[in-house]
């Protein structure tokens, strides 16, 4: 680890603008510092700016960037009106991880590929202009959508999935004011500059997260993994459906572990919309979500992975109530 | 106080045993499920593991890696590294080892930190006032290399084999038989390279004192681990002492020494401060040894009625050039099924990986699970059941060398474990079961594992106030040593286990063979034994009866109508016995192994192909049971070891150059909590075998894993009506397959 300075903020505005890495549950970011992927040279620590409650918001909830994962999952409103967010965060990590990584920390953990781990290794998101290891590497882990020749590295987490699919809102602020970032636009694609993971700028932080109001119906977060916790996603589905006499009234979906952002795909949203369930609807809004998919060698699977469990979700989805 | 009074004991395995003592005492300890004596320390967080205690004025060392392949180092920053805070040495020293000893070596490994065999391998050591600052500085560490990487061999399919003559032997004709044959399989399975993945990384502190060196480190052998160190630095074996009091898991990755050992001393004796070196989590991956990956071709043949004609096992297996170990992948193939017509093969390639070893049970951890697994094949093409099947074809004798078994209660295991279980409810037609979109099945495996013996050496005291101390070298690895060694002086003694204190893990104690091979419970165990009875001798001398005729119970000595309290008897003196127990022709004789049967359930996905396990039950025979707690618990780590091995484990290596990718347990998959269902097992607590010790007691510690892996694969097979022959089964190889 490289020596660093570290200061504790006391109010968010302690942190907007301060030309300081934030330092939440520092799940993250202390292993990646460890390893001196990342190397910062001054900590500023944010547990204790308060942004940590879980409030009503109208019909629709705010939580703060500093609510614990675990207390975000058990949260009795989430569980009622959102549970498609709780599922998603009880797929992710492990207890012990969950009670100290924050909703600010999760939206911005970074990838897992093996490269970026390594500082021997090349990598464009570490260092750009590098290369790009995993590309002819190992690549089991990989995007399938949506990659570039820089970079083909997935975001790994499940709680953005979810809050991508609920059309929850970024809350953020900065030098320069507040602002709003959709979930599903807050992650980037890697295009020909990996080095960036979002659209938050420097010396901006997120404050909160929004989630519109509930949309009721049936709500699945399925995460096909290597072991059965404990393990990032290898694909994951998040979906909400709301059925209306035998037809799809709304029809939300967003896939972890493909892409360099939680995957959304509105055109296959609306071949649903309205529709009454059918396997062949399903399989022809799997071809809209697999439009332009790639697989690099080690990750082919997720292909067929991804289309065979999209396909059960909406099944299960979809299915009368017995 | 006066000196002791000495008695010792040395017994050579050469015989049957007649005796069978520990069934003849009374005090009622032996075999129960006592909790170990060292448990309230280990959940408190009070024993303190190898890294948890440092003498005063310690520095820490951190090894700097190879970022090449192959080839050679030529320089090194070295001077910038020393204006770095706090750096106090850059270390690039002749006696730097390349990788650990292997097992029982009791010599240094290859060393020189100058020619580079694989990717990761440590070149040098930086030693700072503090952890933090050794870790940055050999971060920043830049190599000059002599780059040879293209000429790196990665992949096992481009290594040159060698086919050790002694190794491979054939009898009868199996060729002819296969051809014969009413029935036969010809398969081919591969094993992955894997990682032991210890709870504690491998971490030593070193210090001299008057030209002695003391290493508290985490090793499983310790009177082999003091003579390779000491070879490895030059000096005599006297004068090196280790300590490894706790042990946070081993499963063979701390047999040799390993490269912080040898670290921490040489700096230690460089700077003359105490110097600590722990390894982290990613160099414990890609330095200390790996398991081998394997290639095995199967060739299996039975007549119309099921009986073995022929057993064929050919294996490929790899190293690092140079060194000795190869897996003996073939260990228990010659003797477990019958069958006149058989051939064993065996090669090793050479790899520019990190180097190879033991990882709990060695051979038999992979080899059972691919034989066992094209068993279910052939029972499968010959129509029998596979239960039935290896029911048939258990042999009377060892069918490779004629010799008599020791004892075999394999039969046994396979119909108490298929009762159990239910084996009878086992879907006859593959791929016929659904639960919604779960596709179920049900396999299962023979479970066998070799036995073995080493010398050891125990010491007991029985002191004045009828206390007694036992004190060897042994480690306990979490396996429950200390558990077993104090129920053993208790029974011998008829003390309750509170009057007896064990001592473990010092290498200036009387020697053991250590932790490894399932060797260590039977060898110091029998050890602790003759030491305990010959201080039996000497207390029936004084109460003036045959040792045949003395009963001790509760701290009192019985002989007919006679009691005496062992403090009233000892009168002051303190006894102080001496046991050794070393093989001899009994294991030559007779055919040794630990024996069980494990049944599986297993859901498939067929959406998905993931693949749960339900049910796992095992039977398990391995002699006298002397913990029924902590034999249980071995039984479950292996069992869960298994899981593991079919399902998830896997090093994943760059084919570029050799890159462990996955070095860390966030990426090296091994059985979450999930993963592992509701586990029964059961031990055949009346069984013993003469033949192995004294004690009639056998090695558990390995047993369980051998053979796990093929009755997941076989529930597979019959959930799904495909077989899948490279493991680990990730639910890719299973969606490949399902269609
Ligand atoms: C072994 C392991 C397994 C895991 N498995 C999963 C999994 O299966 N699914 C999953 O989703 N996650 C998983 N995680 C990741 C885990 O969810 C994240 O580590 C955690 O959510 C990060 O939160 P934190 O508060 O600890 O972040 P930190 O480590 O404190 O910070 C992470 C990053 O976020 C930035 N940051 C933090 N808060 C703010 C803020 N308010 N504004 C702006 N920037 C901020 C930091 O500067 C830093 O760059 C796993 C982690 C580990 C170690
Ligand atoms: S995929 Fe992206 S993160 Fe991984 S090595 Fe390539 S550039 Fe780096």
């Amino acid at each position: 680890m490289r020596p660093f300075d570290y200061t504790r903020a006391h109010a968010p505005a302690d942190a907007v603008g301060a030309e300081a890495r934030i330092i939440a549950g520092g799940t993250n970011l202390l292993d990646l510092m460890k390893l001196q992927v990342e190397t910062p040279d001054r900590l500023i620590d944010i547990n204790h700016v308060g942004l940590d409650r879980v409030e009503r918001d109208g019909d629709g909830l705010r939580i703060g960037a500093l609510v614990r994962n675990s207390d975000l999952a058990a949260d009795p409103a989430v569980r009622e009106g959102w549970p498609l967010l709780s599922k998603a965060i009880l797929a992710g990590a492990s207890a012990q991880i969950r009670n100290r990584a924050t909703t600010g920390g999760n939206l911005m953990q970074r990838t897992r590929c093996y490269y970026f781990y390594d500082i021997d290794a090349p990598c464009n998101k570490r260092e750009p202009g590098s290369g790009c290891g995993a590309i002819g590497g190992n690549n089991r882990q990989h995007a399938i959508l949506g990659a570039s020749d820089h970079c083909i590295a997935t975001y790994p987490g499940d709680m953005a999935v979810a809050m991508s699919a609920l059309d929850a809102v970024i809350e953020v602020e900065g030098p320069a004011g507040k602002r709003e970032i959709r979930a599903a636009d807050f992650h980037r694609l890697p295009g020909d500059t990996p080095q960036r993971d979002n659209e938050l700028q420097s010396g901006e932080m997120i404050l909160s997260v929004r989630l519109p109001a509930p949309l009721g119906g049936r709500q699945i977060y399925r995460k096909v993994r290597d072991r059965r916790s404990y393990a990032f996603a290898l694909v994951s589905v998040a979906a909400v459906v709301v059925m209306e006499a035998g037809r799809m009234a709304t029809a939300r979906l967003a896939f972890g572990g493909v892409a360099h952002k939680p995957w959304r795909v509105p055109a296959a949203e609306s071949l649903l919309t309205g529709q009454p369930p059918s396997p062949e609807l399903f399989d022809r809004a799997a071809d809209a979500v697999l439009a332009g998919a790639r697989g690099q060698g080690h990750n082919d699977f997720k292909i067929p992975l991804l289309r065979r469990t999209l396909g059960a979700v909406l099944a299960e989805a979809t299915q009368e109530s017995k | 106080m006066s000196d002791p009074i000495t008695v010792s004991l040395f017994h050579r395995m050469n015989f049957r045993d007649e005796e069978n003592l520990l069934d003849r005492t009374v005090q009622g300890v032996i075999s129960t499920p006592m909790d170990r004596p060292e448990g309230p320390l280990k959940v408190s967080g009070t024993a303190t593991y190898a890294d948890e205690d440092h003498p005063p004025g310690t520095v820490y060392g951190w090894l700097v890696r190879a970022t090449i392949t192959k080839g050679w180092v030529v320089g090194l920053n070295s001077r910038a590294l020393r204006r770095m805070p706090g750096v106090l040495a850059v270390i690039r020293d002749e006696r730097m080892i390349r990788n650990p000893a292997q097992g029982g070596d009791a010599k240094s490994p290859y060393q020189g930190p100058a020619e580079v065999f694989y990717k990761g391998q440590p070149i040098a050591l930086v030693v700072a006032e503090t952890f933090e600052q050794a870790r940055d500085a050999a971060t920043a560490a830049q190599a000059e290399y002599l780059d040879r990487s293209h000429k790196a061999v990665i992949v096992p399919a481009e290594a040159e084999y060698e086919t050790p003559r002694g190794e491979q032997s054939s009898q009868g004709d199996l060729d002819r038989a296969m051809q014969e044959a009413a029935f036969s399989v010809d398969v081919e399975y591969t094993t992955p390279s894997m990682s032991h993945a210890s709870m504690e990384p491998h971490a030593a502190v070193a210090w001299w004192q008057d030209g002695r060196l003391t290493v508290r480190g985490s090793y499983q052998m310790l009177n082999t681990n003091a003579q390779e160190l000491a070879d490895a630095l030059g000096v005599s074996p006297k004068k090196v002492r280790i300590l490894s009091q706790y042990v946070g898991g081993g499963f063979g990755s701390k047999l040799g020494i390993s490269h912080e050992a040898v670290g921490a001393a040489i700096a230690a004796q460089k700077l003359g401060r105490p110097v600590a070196v722990a390894l982290h989590r990613r160099q414990v991956f890609e330095t200390t040894h790996r398991r081998s990956e394997s290639r095995q071709r199967v060739r299996l043949a039975c007549d119309a009625e099921g009986r073995m004609t022929a057993v064929g096992h050919e294996v490929w297996v790899s190293n690092l050039p140079g060194e000795s170990f190869s897996e003996p992948v073939t260990q228990s193939t010659p003797f477990t099924w019958a069958g006149e017509n058989r051939l064993i093969g065996h090669h090793i390639g050479r790899l520019n990986l990190n180097g190879a070893g033991s990882m709990r049970a060695p051979g038999e951890a992979i080899g059972v699970p691919v034989t066992e697994a094209a068993m279910d094949e052939l029972a499968e093409a010959a129509g029998i059941d596979p239960v039935e099947f290896r029911l048939r074809n258990i042999p009377e004798v060892d069918p490779s060398s004629g010799k008599p078994f020791s004892n075999n209660r394999l039969a046994e295991c396979i119909r108490r474990g298929a009762e159990k279980f239910g084996w009878a409810d086992r879907p006859k037609q593959p791929g016929s079961r659904r639960e919604g979109e779960w596709l179920i099945g049900m396999g299962m495996s023979a479970i066998i594992r070799v036995n073995m013996m080493g010398p050891s050496t125990a010491r007991v005291t029985l002191n004045p106030d009828g206390t007694a101390l036992v004190e060897t070298d042994m480690t306990d690895i979490g396996t429950g040593s200390y558990s077993i060694l104090t129920q053993i002086a208790a029974e011998m003694l008829g003390l309750p286990p509170e009057k007896v204190t064990t001592m473990l893990g010092d290498s200036d104690l009387p020697p053991s063979i250590g932790s490894g091979g399932s060797r260590g419970a039977a060898s110091s165990g029998t050890s602790v034994m003759l030491a305990a009875k010959a201080l039996r001798k000497k207390i029936a001398e004084r109460m003036d009866c045959d040792p045949d005729d003395l009963t001790l119970k509760d701290g009192t000595a019985i002989a007919g109508n006679r009691q005496r309290s062992l403090s009233d008897l000892l009168a002051g003196d303190t006894l102080e016995g001496t046991g050794t127990i070393k093989p001899g022709l009994a294991e030559m004789h007779h055919r040794q192994a630990s024996w069980g049967a494990e049944f599986c359930e297993v859901a498939v996905s067929s959406v998905t192909g993931e693949v749960h396990v339900r049910r796992l039950s095992g039977v398990f025979a391995a002699g006298r049971i002397l913990n029924a707690k902590t034999a249980r618990s071995q039984c479950l780590g292996g069992m869960i070891f298994g899981i593991g091995q079919a399902l998830h484990e896997k090093v994943e290596t760059d084919a570029r150059d050799g890159n462990f990718v996955n070095r860390d347990l966030a990426e090296y998959h091994v059985p979450a909590n999930l993963d592992v269902p509701h586990i029964d097992i059961e031990l055949l607590m009346d069984d013993r075998d003469a033949y192995a010790n004294p004690m009639r007691a056998k090695g558990i510690g390995e047993l369980a894993t051998c053979g796990t892996a093929a009755a997941i694969v076989s529930a597979i097979a019959n959930a799904t009506g495909h077989r899948f022959r490279h493991f680990p089964v990730t639910l890719d190889k299973v969606l490949e397959k399902l269609g």
